[in-house]
């Protein structure tokens, strides 16, 4: 199969994924306790006025008609109004989403930068000190749950020495990146730790590789044999992890965006929860699965860059 | 295959490899000298874990981390085992290449052979992008891969065994080596690939004009293609000398024990016996002759100190006490 092709056949790949989640999104959301139009109408409304809303949200009609309506608005990027915010669904994600891919962009570019120099500096030191001072701090990054790492940063930084500010996401495109800053940090740590535990293994065991030493014994320079060699291809396996994780920190947005006060998706979540906001929830489920949907896809492309026995 | 020759380009004096592993030194090779002259074809053969593939990589000092290496590795007059890293890269595939026993693991999965090719010019010969695709190309013709413009742009999974090992031959050839270290190059192979490669590799070593050192288990390649031959046990050369008057009439009990062995080929005369027991642990120190506990000529003297390397012929030498034994006995059969 041929590039191209095989992009095809997993963009083709997203519909049955997207209807899939489209569907639990639906039911578990009607499976949650307590009724949105009450909800919305507080406890003195009317029969008269909860009835006018049901029919105008469509609440009484067959549950596949709804499902079936809720799926063909979806795929036109319609989603309905928030019942919280009475805005657009489309809007209230459109503002928020940017926050949350920047944040783990963020987080993604700065666990890299940590995590890929150090694995080399480890492998190719491997159980001797550099090596082992490494370790021990990923682990102890690895091992502290998101949010205490998280508090203990805003403690120190942001409100004693006031270095960042304590939440919020700011107005200018550096703003952005200032007020992102710590949240992001906090997500690349373990992140980091993660992956250079994988890209330290997988260095080490291509280190030994016959090829790697048939390259040296090529005469090729250090660093051609280092990154060409072994680099590109201790990474295969290693792209595969860094795209799940980045799958479950847009997941994960949830609890970071809470922590830091940022304005993201995760926080929207959050209040939609609370508020039985059921279009933001079944809008913002659905676009996150596409995202990491498409996240995963980019992966696999990469991977295949870097690999090519992948798909011949 | 002449073997009369001037000066030999590679001298290696009293090498030694030594292991430094968790549970203690391991000393792979010790004491081994050897000499490779100008176009020669030198045999390496010995068992599993006799050192063989160690000295190799010694000689371009490809050694594991933990390893340690002494003696002398003269290369044209110079001491390659003291030389700098940066001498060592511009000899490393320009003046010596090395080739491997599988081509599946020696050949980077992930890079085209043209680009595994490619590299090794970028690194030794000064030409533009052309000049170097031309020699690529020139390359996968000389070692006789079909429709060599095409198969360039392939990767190693997309070629049969044979013709992987063809273009690993053909990588380590790009730079013009004067000396070859082919460690086992055919054992991964069918049979009748394994014919095809030795006789593409001496045609090389017959027009490039190019040194080998041929490490291989097999007896009967030895007999067929190289011109002097190293027998190595236990880290230690034993015996050494051209190979039609060793294999005639070895000087060494385990030369003697070895062509006994052997399956098939010229030297099979005798019935086979395998050689009785296990070659000893090189992580503890040796007293004696390392081949003793196994040897069917054995003497109280050959247990109390390692006999040295003896000349006992022609260009010939062997480190064993019943070398005149042996000698006696291979003119009576
Ligand atoms: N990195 C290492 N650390 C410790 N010991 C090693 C290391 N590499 C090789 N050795 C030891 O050195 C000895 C010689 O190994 P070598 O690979 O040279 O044998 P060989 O003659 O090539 O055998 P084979 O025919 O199986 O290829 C073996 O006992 C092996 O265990
Ligand atoms: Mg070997």
């Amino acid at each position: 199969m041929n590039k191209t092709g095989y992009i095809a056949a997993r963009l083709l790949q997203i519909v049955p994924t997207f209807i899939l989640i489209g569907l639990v999104v639906f039911v578990l959301t009607r499976l949650l306790p307590g009724d949105p139009v009450s909800a919305m109408l507080g406890d003195r409304a009317t029969d008269e006025a909860v009835n006018r809303l049901r029919a105008q949200m469509g609440f009484d009609r067959s549950i596949w008609t709804q499902f079936l309506l809720f799926l063909e608005r979806a795929v036109t990027g319609d989603f309905g109004s928030s019942i919280a915010y009475r805005v657009p669904v489309t809007r209230l994600i459109a503002e928020r989403l940017p926050v949350t891919l920047t944040l783990t962009g963020l987080a993604t570019i700065f666990a890299l930068l940590m995590a890929v120099p150090l694995a080399l500096v480890a492998a190719l030191n491997a159980n001797r000190w550099p090596d082992y001072v490494i370790r021990v701090v990923f682990q102890v990054g690895l091992s502290s749950p998101i949010f205490y790492v998280g508090l203990v940063l805003l403690t120190v930084l942001a409100a004693w020495l006031r270095i960042f500010p304590v939440g919020g996401f700011g107005e200018t495109m550096l703003d952005h990146l200032w007020h992102l800053f710590l949240p992001a940090i906090t997500l690349a740590l373990s992140f980091a730790a993660v992956i250079m535990r994988n890209l330290r293994a997988s260095l080490m065991e291509v280190l030994e590789a016959e090829f790697v030493e048939f390259a040296r014994a090529k005469g090729l320079p250090r660093q051609i044999v280092l990154m060409r060699h072994v680099l590109r291809n201790a990474l295969i396996t290693t792209v595969t992890l860094v795209g799940l994780h980045i799958g479950a920190l847009l997941g994960g947005a949830v609890i970071t965006e809470s922590v830091f006060a940022v304005p993201g998706v995760g926080r929207l979540m959050v209040d939609s929860i609370f508020a039985r906001d059921y279009p933001v929830i079944q809008a913002l489920t659905l676009v996150l699965a596409v995202i990491v949907s498409v996240v995963f896809l980019v992966t696999d492309l990469i991977q295949m860059t870097l690999d090519p026995r992948v798909t011949r | 295959m002449s073997a009369r020759l001037t000066e030999p380009v590679l001298r290696v004096d009293n090498l030694g490899v030594r292991f430094d592993t968790p549970r203690g030194a391991v000393n792979a090779v010790s004491g081994v000298s050897l000499t490779v002259g100008a176009g020669e074809v030198l045999g390496l053969v010995g068992e599993s874990g006799s050192g063989k593939s160690v000295t190799l990589r010694a000689l371009m000092r490809l050694l594991r981390r933990n390893a340690t290496a002494s003696g002398r590795v003269i290369w044209r007059g110079e001491d390659l085992l003291a030389a700098p890293e940066r001498r060592l890269r511009e000899v490393r595939g320009r003046e010596i290449a090395m080739i491997f026993q599988e081509p599946m693991t020696a050949l980077n999965p992930v890079l085209t052979i043209a680009q595994q090719i490619d590299e090794s010019l970028v690194a030794h010969r000064n030409l533009d992008e052309r000049a170097r695709r031309a020699r690529a190309v020139e390359l996968l013709d000389l070692v006789g891969i079909p429709s060599a413009s095409v198969r360039l742009d392939n990767y190693p999974h997309e070629f049969s065994g044979g013709m992987r090992q063809r273009a690993m031959i053909a990588i380590a050839l790009a730079a013009e080596p004067s000396l070859l270290l082919a460690d086992e190059p055919t054992t991964a192979l069918d049979v009748t690939i394994q014919d095809q490669i030795l006789k593409l590799l001496l045609g090389l070593v017959a027009d490039l004009g190019m040194a080998m050192i041929l490490v291989t288990h097999d007896l009967g390649v030895v007999a067929e293609t190289c011109d002097r031959v190293c027998v190595m046990y236990a880290g230690r050369v034993v015996e050494s000398g051209p190979v039609s008057a060793v294999f005639a009439s070895p000087r060494h009990a385990y030369t003697h024990a070895l062509l006994r062995s052997m399956p098939s080929g010229e030297a099979a005369r005798q019935p086979l016996t395998p050689i009785q027991g296990q070659p000893p642990r090189l992580d503890r120190p040796i007293v004696g002759c390392a081949f003793a506990p196994r040897c069917a000529f054995v003497m109280d003297a050959c247990r109390a100190a390692t006999p040295p390397l003896m000349l006992v012929g022609e260009g010939r030498e062997a480190a064993c006490l019943a070398a005149d034994r042996l000698a006696a006995l291979e003119t009576v059969a």
